[in-house]
């Protein structure tokens, strides 16, 4: 499939158009999606449209960023009139009355929506094991898990059905995913990229990004979805930063640090590939340190108290009344109770529950109290090592793509996914993965780059890097 | 209401207030009382998956404005979420101030010279409308519940008194007070029967001196009058319990306006825990210096200013002239007064038309110019007019409007000229010479006799100030 950058050039030339580039990728998802699972929805129709109209705009003369590029989307963005279940049976007849500023702004930009990906449940998850509606399959050996909870996105991309996609990360779910899947994914930082019409997980961690096969793609999806939103009061105040003018950029000069707290306790293939990049980057010109950063190990911890105790509150609202699921139920309070125990995946219970208990009077200062003083010190301690270097390098997870149901009795097993992700997200800084290397059976490697908040030019030029050094120039 | 004696009553308020905005608290949806059910409503306000609040500068604004006129210290403050399930609180939880309110430890000065402490007044979203049809006609137990979203998202203000309120004419003074400098600063219309001011009462009784008492919360109540009566009644069923060798169990208790009494929704036990933790979709709210002055600067003068401004122009008034003075603040009359003031008129005379004959129409106000109040209480005053003719006047005016001297005619108020009545004066002392001669040595009782006499010859429509004048003339 060809990239995204290529396919808008030849339609803005008018050398292929919208509607022949839509063909294209439907004829993939047609053949590809049964055995995947990367799609619970194809909107036919509506990306008919879309195309019919994209082509219509260039033949008027425009020129659109993304002009004909097929875009996947994570099914916890909301599109109008299109279902938009975040893989949940609470949610799986509703249909939005409006779309998100960034489905928004990629049609805008001229992409083609085509449907909406598999996830695990609202996003809870990191295999789409806790989809409701079935898991993915990794594209690159279907036996294994694509990564989650943005795996129905990754494995659009991977799988070749689109060139590029659009996920969540709360705390590693697109970077996890991309590495899992061979893609490069963008965890921006905090405020960059509009929230509204992304269905909360966790609000103070929720961010959207891309997933691209190449560093240039991902750059010119962050630059057509970022930049502030008014609808956002979260968002930040600047318009979208110049990325992809940036991407050849190169790190000559730049002060990179491998951290030892990314990459200890990896598979050793992981950590190998981690110091080959390493070796990359400082051939490139870069200057490596090497730093430790104890409170990191904290992470986990207090991410699966705040995420958690976010989402009890934001998930409060599917309770039958105005939309979604309805269970009956003699009164209102049995009918809430027998809609949420019906509409909710064990999962999604677990952290509602462990959420509503951090909260709870009595134990609100012992656990989220004192995950929020963990994460006070994690931004602290990101800040210092900033300082000391312009990005920071290690794994983006500490295994290749894993076995389906290798981890779905062990919810700790599962939860350890992502604990060289969920840093970034509780800092509310930047973060790329980029595929580097490959493990067992030839799955890919992602490594990971690091930066502070606005740092995702360099962090890209950084990706771009790694990326020729394996070899894709 | 007195008391049995040595007890004493403790309550603080809790005023919520619907502000009067445009728009709503978090979204660009109409602010407005009566519309068809759910016509105002968007994917925000609904609390649909995706949807994101955005703060309302006005609800800030007007938030500032009750905090200055409140002599509160306004400071950077957070949103939090309040979290509970109910089917009129579309995301299951509210957002509201909580450690960190806009508006803090303030104080309100009453027209009985008391003063009483706020400790805030912060910022929050107002719930959708639920309506339980059949069965019970509650929650639990009705055949079927509705509910419009019209109102959920509606900016509310709630201004938290400190517990130093002591009687219920007190806390109805104060309420009332309240509900002035929510009017006066266009915070809110103040109308407690369509719900757009709702109060909480916290009660607790002690013995003099002795601390403070367990509390009961009376819930909702809607008008000024329910205020009085359910404290009262709140207050004596405690001394009560408390006189049988009982105690007071904490609760929130509903107030029945038919029966006239509270009784239990809930214990302190059965409370929610709201689990109450940063709203993560909001930013701090920090008004900036420039910000705050500009509303400072923009407040019109509160109640308790224009009510001395009054009593200034009055000199020194009786204690009924200072309620009169208070009727005319409270129903927004100033100007009228003001006027009559300003064309040198006296002050007492305007005050007593505006409290009573204007108040009396108080909703046909806007058809009464002020020129028209001014030229009624000068005709009066010269003795144009009699009292009751200019009461007619006013009456007239406030009715179907037009102008005095001409309504005056029609009504044939035709004052006579002071020759007629100076002959009719005459006519009197002569028919009357005894009288007369007792009223000249001083028997100044005797000056009703003649009014009276001249009032049958006119048919009451001589001006009794003018007769006096004659007869001083005559002495």
């Amino acid at each position: 499939m060809k990239h995204a950058i290529d396919i808008a050039a030849v339609v803005n030339a008018k050398e292929s158009s919208a509607v022949a580039e839509l063909a294209t990728s439907m004829a993939a998802i047609a053949q590809k999606n049964e055995a995947i699972h990367a799609f619970l929805y194809v909107d036919t129709d509506g990306a008919n449209a879309f195309a019919a109209a994209v082509d219509q705009r260039v033949a008027q003369g425009e020129k659109l960023p993304l002009a004909g590029v097929p875009v996947a989307i994570k099914d916890n963005l909301c599109q109008t009139g299109v279902p938009t279940t975040c893989s949940s049976k609470i949610l799986a007849d509703w249909r939005p009355p409006y779309t998100a500023t960034v489905v928004e702004r990629l049609i805008a930009a001229g992409a083609v929506p085509v449907g909406k990906t598999n996830l695990d449940e609202f996003a809870m998850g990191s295999s789409t094991e806790t989809s409701a509606f079935g898991p993915t399959k990794n594209p690159l050996d279907l036996s294994r898990v694509p990564g989650g909870s943005s795996g129905g996105s990754a494995a659009a991309v991977a799988g070749d059905m689109t060139p590029i996609s659009l996920g969540s990360d709360t705390g590693g779910s697109i970077r996890q995913p991309a590495a899992l899947c061979g893609l490069v994914g963008i965890k921006p930082t905090y405020g960059l990229v509009s929230r509204y019409g992304l269905i909360a997980f966790a609000s103070s961690l929720d961010q959207v990004g891309p997933f691209a096969k190449t560093v240039t793609d991902a750059a010119l999806v962050l630059e057509v979805i970022a930049g502030h939103d008014p609808m956002d009061s979260t968002s930040l105040p600047e318009p979208a930063p110049s990325l992809v003018a940036h991407v050849n950029d190169g790190v000559a000069g730049k002060r990179i640090a491998l951290v030892k707290e990314l990459y200890e306790g990896a598979d050793e293939e992981v950590v190998a590939a981690v110091k080959k990049a390493v070796a990359a980057l400082e051939s490139a010109g870069a200057t490596i340190i090497e730093l430790s950063i104890p409170e990191l190990r904290l992470g986990l911890s207090a991410y699966y108290l705040i995420a958690p105790a976010e989402a009890s509150s934001n998930l409060a609202r599917y309770d039958g009344v105005r939309f979604g699921l309805r269970e009956q139920g003699a009164d209102v309070s049995e009918m809430y109770e027998a809609t949420r125990t019906a509409g909710f995946g064990a999962e999604v219970k677990r952290r509602i529950m462990l959420g509503t208990y951090a909260l709870s009077a009595g134990y609100f200062d012992a656990y989220y109290g004192q995950a929020l003083k963990v994460r006070t010190q994690m931004i602290k301690a990101f800040a210092k090592a900033y300082e000391q270097a312009d990005m920071l390098i290690g794994a983006t997870t500490p295994t290749v793509a894993f076995e389906f149901g290798s981890k779905t009795s062990n919810p700790m097993a599962m939860y350890l996914s992502d604990v060289f992700t969920i840093p970034t997200n509780l800092a509310g800084d930047a973060a790329v993965s980029v595929p580097f290397g490959t493990g067992e059976n030839n799955l890919p490697i992602g490594v990971q780059l690091l930066g502070p908040g606005r740092s995702e030019a360099t962090l890209l030029a950084g990706a771009r890097v790694l990326e020729i050094a394996d070899g894709r120039p | 209401m007195t008391l049995p004696s040595g007890w004493e009553m403790v309550v603080g308020l809790e005023i919520h207030t619907e502000l009067k905005t445009a728009t709503k608290m978090f979204c660009g949806c109409a602010n407005s009382f009566g519309s068809e059910p759910n016509t105002n409503i968007c994917p925000v306000c609904l609390g649909l998956p995706g949807s994101l609040p955005v703060l309302n500068k006005m609800a800030v604004e007007l938030a500032m404005a009750i905090g200055v006129a409140l002599h509160c210290t306004i400071a950077p403050s957070t949103f939090h979420r309040k979290n509970y399930f109910y089917p009129d609180m579309p995301k299951d939880f509210q957002i509201s101030q909580y450690d960190l309110p806009i508006n803090s430890r303030g104080y309100l000065d009453l027209p009985d010279g008391s003063q009483i402490s706020v400790e805030r007044a912060h910022l929050e979203e107002d719930t959708g409308k639920s309506t339980h049809l059949g069965g019970s006609g509650r929650i639990h137990g009705a055949d079927r519940s509705v509910v419009d979203y019209n109102r959920s998202g509606v900016p509310l203000v709630e201004i938290v008194s400190g517990p130093d309120i002591r009687s219920s004419t007190q806390a109805r003074a104060y309420a009332s007070e309240v509900r002035g400098i929510l009017i006066a600063t266009g915070a809110s219309d103040g109308r407690m029967e369509e719900g757009s001011m709702r109060i909480d009462a916290n009660v607790s009784v002690r013995k003099s001196g002795q601390p403070f008492g367990t509390r009961c919360e009376i819930k909702n109540l809607n008008s000024l009058r329910s205020l009085q009566r359910a404290i009262d009644y709140e207050a004596l069923r405690q001394i009560d319990v408390l006189e049988d060798g009982g105690s007071i169990r904490q609760e929130t208790r509903h107030w029945d306006e038919n029966q006239g009494e509270t009784s239990t929704m809930r214990t302190k036990e059965e409370a929610e825990d709201y689990r109450y933790f940063r709203e993560p979709d909001l930013v701090e709210l920090s008004p900036d210096q420039a910000w705050q002055d500009r509303v400072r600067a923009a407040l019109p003068p509160m109640p308790a200013a224009r009510r001395a401004r009054l009593e200034l122009l009055l000199g020194e008034p009786t204690e009924a002239q200072r309620d009169a003075v208070g009727t005319v603040v409270e129903l927004e009359l100033d100007q009228f007064v003001i006027a009559a003031a300003e064309s040198n008129l006296d002050v007492s005379l305007a005050v007593a038309r505006a409290a009573n004959e204007i108040a009396a129409a108080i909703n046909n106000v806007g058809r009464l110019s002020v020129e028209s109040f001014v030229a009624t209480v000068s005709m009066e005053q010269s003795g144009k007019l009699s009292a009751t003719q200019a009461k007619k006047v006013l009456g007239e005016l406030l009715e179907n409007g037009g102008d005095p001297v001409a309504i005056a005619k029609s009504m044939g108020f035709e004052q006579m000229g002071a020759q007629a009545l100076g002959e009719l004066v005459a006519q009197c002392i002569a028919e009357n010479p005894s009288e007369w001669q007792r009223y000249r040595d001083g028997d100044e009782k005797l000056s009703q006799f003649f009014i009276g006499l001249v009032m049958k010859l006119t048919k009451g429509q001589a001006n009794g100030k003018a007769v006096i004048a004659e007869l001083q003339q005559r002495k």
